[in-house]
């Protein structure tokens, strides 16, 4: 399958790292000779030098026989003009743009009808979401959510104190007292999928698969205490404050934003009338200190700046606020930050590029195509829903009599409405729900690829 | 630097260079010529166990592989497939002397064409059929092989580019299709198809197939090695015109043959490059033609003998219908000069490329309009595109690494006391692939009478010149394989 990816920034080159390792030809454009070179050097691609809205360069692509386009340059009005421009040039093209101005966002429904486009995507309106989830339910850095709301995967970090820690996989039932799963354990920077014999230790971060109405249980008994959240502090009023000041305004949490630059403070003002916004350097202990940091329930830090966001995040810990998220620009150094205690992390691009490799790889295999599926573990591992259907293989067979490949997991069944934790004696049947989770390499595409060949 | 990936590498590439050794011994075995083929088998077996040794041994996990190791890997590799190469021609006793059968198949594999036998036609036909078929993989370049043909972990990464980069001719070489293996396939099937026909148009026009096959690697490869000891001077007018034709073709850039079938014919024609090698070669057979009159017979036959060397000498192939050393002083000016400029960016050719040439001139009219004009600002442009700076520097540096190169050898060379004219010839026709020069290297003649040393140096030349200078110039460099 043939994508052509207009503007090589991080999310462009997210992609095309993603996209590329599955085996797709990709052709990347950008206008900056530098970067592209760069790119081109890294991965198996074709770079196409130029403005991404021009016919001769979309041309130059081969957007004739392209299957998919993807727009995600830095401006909104040149996605939009490349994917209109590519379609007329092809009209069996998809088409996805990134539109990320909260002007447009009330209009995108309205923009889908007239302009041809498959799908938008909005990375600060949607990792927005993603922190309101993880501030509705404190205490796990991730959540990832299966099977409509009912099942999820939380990540959690083990600290010394934890009763966890020392521990091997065979103890978990006995400590944490309720059917849970642990499906990858993140340490030094490598995923793995344990077994009953693999000791966690202090700062891996693992990933345990649970029903949704035992998340509660688990944390209890885990000894991780949790507040209610009421009052938030946000450091960094860029896009993506202004669309979770606004949901978390709507769900009664009070609010309050440090912003350095006093025009935008004006507009966040004008747009945020219920909310407290303050004028002042988030970097400025004092200003946090005057503003409440020791009161708040939970710290979001999200300025332009990784750096600056780390180091209001590491305040926030050492002073104890109960929750701390850290919005991350570049991930390709997390495994550095995992040593921080910086609380959760979250990366608006990330999120935006699992959405459209989501997309894509509906687009490949439109029967038997995962219904969701989530990068967990920084991009080591990846949870994928799947439906059993009648060309599912081994329906009816326990899970210890199959053969899965190295490093595929079964975390979860759902029969009907009931989410069931699997053990060797489990098996699936048809209209079944599974959830795998896989590390490593390997690539699923369809259910029937999990089992060795 | 990343060794251990190298030397996996390496030994990738003795395994393939054993495969296409089989073909050759298989002619010698139905032939029976036993010191050929035993020849042969001995030096598969050490290839495959040299080349199976490093592919099984060499384990490594470090991924690294930058400009650095794409250049040194390219520039090892050929050094190192000439070593082994050379074994069956030593073996066998058909070239006693090992550098003696070193110079012969490094010029095989760079398609070079010069060679230190009197008497070509005194061998056995395995190892004619291995000599000529070394034209033919050096052509398209064997690592380029490596990328179409390997799977799994290689494909996926972006190194590949720089493998490409460095064994591919021109000043920017890029992909036809996003894909590496998939460009590479590309190029290989085009390659394939030209010599398919080009070996068709020999059997109509009555060659024996062995000399069809042989004169169409050679031709394919832009080498030159002819099985005859007068090269193509025997065959009939007809045979020469097609060999002639095909010279010209495989001449041209391979992109261009790709576009065609995407039926972008306007945009082939429209090639400034393509404009300035067609327009080159029609000036200068013109202009031999004219310095030639009453020198054949008819003007029929020399329109023919001038096409054929002129075409021969721009492609750096070196076959020969003629003693063009004979030739008057004018003629053999304008061969001197084609030497130098030689073929298309990413053809099998040899020499400093049409498209260089353009992009020195280009730069050079530039800088005489900014003499004029001091403030003026102004772009290169090739084909409509802005051509960036950084190429133009690159080609510029080109220039002068050729250059300076083309000095060194010819002082060195001169060492053994010949003429200026030979020296400066078989530099010139070992440097940019071609083959045959004036004088005592002149297409009836050969490079025999040379020093160890001096067929040393021109061995250099010859893979400098093939793989475009750097990927060797490097293995001489301190930096490369200090820890920086």
């Amino acid at each position: 399958m043939k994508i052509i990816i207009a503007g090589d920034g991080k999310v462009g080159s997210m992609l095309t790292r993603q996209l590329s390792a599955e085996g797709y030809d990709i052709t990347l454009i950008d206008a900056n000779p530098k970067v592209l070179e760069t790119t081109e050097e890294m991965y198996d691609i074709m770079a196409v030098q130029g403005n991404c809205a021009t016919m001769e360069v979309l041309e130059q692509a081969g957007v004739a026989d392209a299957h998919l386009l993807i727009a995600a340059t830095s401006a909104d009005e040149i996605n939009l003009l490349c994917c209109l421009t590519a379609h007329s040039m092809n009209k069996r093209l998809h088409t996805i743009a990134r539109i990320r101005n909260p002007e447009y966002t009330d209009q995108i429904i309205k923009m889908r009808e007239v302009f041809p486009l498959s799908m938008t995507i909005n990375p600060e309106k949607q990792a927005a979401l993603e922190i309101e989830r993880l501030l509705k339910y404190p205490g796990f850095l991730k959540r990832d959510t299966f099977a409509k709301g009912r099942v999820e995967i939380v990540e959690l970090r083990v600290d010394a104190d934890s009763p966890l820690c020392n521990h091997t996989l065979a103890d978990l039932d006995s400590v944490v007292r309720c059917k849970v799963l642990i499906c990858a354990v993140l340490r030094d920077g490598s995923a793995v999928a344990p077994d009953g014999n693999y000791t966690l230790l202090a700062g891996d971060r693992i990933f345990v698969t649970a029903p949704t109405d035992t998340l509660e249980t688990l944390l209890k008994n885990l000894n991780i205490i949790t507040h209610k959240v009421k009052h938030v502090l946000i450091c960094g009023g860029g896009r993506l404050c202004y669309y979770l000041a606004k949901q978390l305004e709507r769900s009664g949490i009070s609010v309050r934003i440090i912003e350095q630059d006093y025009e935008r403070c004006v507009q966040l003002a004008n747009l945020l009338p219920g909310v407290t916004v303050i004028h002042g350097d988030a970097s400025d202990e004092r200003l946090l200190e005057a503003e409440g940091m020791d009161d708040c329930d939970a710290l979001v830090t999200m300025t332009g700046l990784d750096e600056l966001n780390m180091v209001i995040s590491l305040q926030g810990t050492i002073r104890h606020v109960p929750q701390v998220i850290t919005k991350l620009g570049r991930v390709d150094n997390s495994h550095i930050l995992d040593r921080l205690p910086i609380g959760s992390t979250i990366s608006p691009k990330q999120l935006c590029c699992n959405t459209i490799v989501r997309y894509v790889r509906a687009l490949r295999n439109q029967t038997g195509a995962a219904h969701t599926v989530h990068t967990i573990a920084d991009g080591h591992a990846e949870a994928l829903e799947f439906r059993v259907d009648a060309g599912t293989k081994y329906i009816g067979e326990p899970l210890k009599k199959l053969h899965l490949k190295k490093n595929v997991l079964v975390v979860c069944i759902t029969h009907g409405g009931d989410q069931e934790i699997p053990d060797g004696d489990s098996f699936y049947e048809e209209g079944d729900t599974v959830i795998i989770v896989t590390s490593g390499d390997v690539v699923i595409y369809q259910l029937n690829d999990i089992f060795e060949a | 630097m990343n060794n251990k990936m190298i030397a996996r590498f390496i030994g990738k590439i003795l395994l393939v260079e054993a495969a296409f050794m089989l073909p050759a011994c298989g002619i010698s075995i139905y032939q029976h010529e036993e010191a050929a083929v035993q020849a042969f088998l001995i030096t598969i077996l050490l290839t495959v166990l040299m080349g199976g040794a490093l592919v099984v041994t060499v384990r490594t996990e470090k991924k690294g592989f930058h400009a650095k190791e794409g250049l040194v890997c390219v520039g090892i590799s050929w050094i190192v497939l000439g070593l082994f190469g050379a074994l069956p021609f030593f073996l066998s006793g058909s070239i006693p002397n090992y550098v003696d059968a070193l110079f012969e198949i490094v010029s095989g594999f760079t398609t070079t064409g010069a060679s230190i036998l009197p008497e070509v036609e005194l061998l056995p036909m395995g190892i004619l059929y291995w000599r000529s078929f070394s034209h033919w993989l050096g052509g398209m370049g064997v690592l380029v092989f490596l990328l179409a043909v390997s799977s799994g972990d290689e494909r996926s990464k972006g190194f590949t580019m720089h493998i490409l980069r460095a064994e591919s001719p021109g000043p920017k070489v890029g992909k036809l299709v996003p894909r590496m293996k998939k460009t590479a396939e590309i190029l290989y099937i085009l390659y394939m198809i030209l010599t398919v026909l080009n070996i068709i148009f020999l059997l109509i026009g009555g060659m024996p197939l062995f000399d069809s096959i042989c004169t169409a690697f050679g031709t394919a490869g832009t080498g030159g090695f002819g099985i005859k000891n007068d090269s193509i001077a025997g065959y009939s007018p007809y045979l020469q015109n097609v060999c002639t034709v095909f010279m010209l073709l495989f001449g041209v850039n391979f992109s261009c043959y790709y576009m065609l079938l995407l039926r972008q014919v306007k945009s082939v024609f429209k090639d400034e490059e393509l404009r300035l090698y067609l327009g080159v070669v029609f000036g200068s057979i013109v202009l031999i033609v004219w310095n030639l009159r009453g020198f054949y017979g008819t003007l029929g036959e020399t329109i023919r003998h001038a096409a054929f060397q002129v075409a021969s000498i721009v492609t750096t192939t070196g076959f020969a219908t003629t003693d063009f050393d004979l030739w008057p002083a004018f003629s053999k000016a304008v061969l001197l000069c084609l030497m130098m400029l030689g073929a298309c960016a990413g053809s099998t050719g040899g020499g400093f490329k049409c498209g260089r040439a353009l992009l020195v001139l280009k730069g050079l009219r530039r800088s005489v309009r900014q003499i004029v004009h001091p403030g003026k600002v102004e772009v290169v442009r090739v084909n409509g595109r802005t051509v960036e700076e950084k190429v133009l520097e690159n080609t510029n540096a080109y220039l002068a690494a050729y250059t300076l190169i083309i000095v060194a050898s010819f002082f060195l060379v001169s060492v053994d006391g010949f003429s200026v004219t030979t020296n400066l010839s078989a530099v010139l026709a070992c440097f940019n692939n071609i083959g045959p020069g004036f004088e005592m290297v002149g297409p009836t003649c050969n490079f025999s009478g040379f020093s160890m040393f001096s067929k040393l140096v021109l061995i250099m030349d010859m893979l400098a010149g093939r793989l475009e200078i750097f990927p060797i110039l490097i293995l001489f460099s301190r930096t490369t394989w200090g820890k920086r």
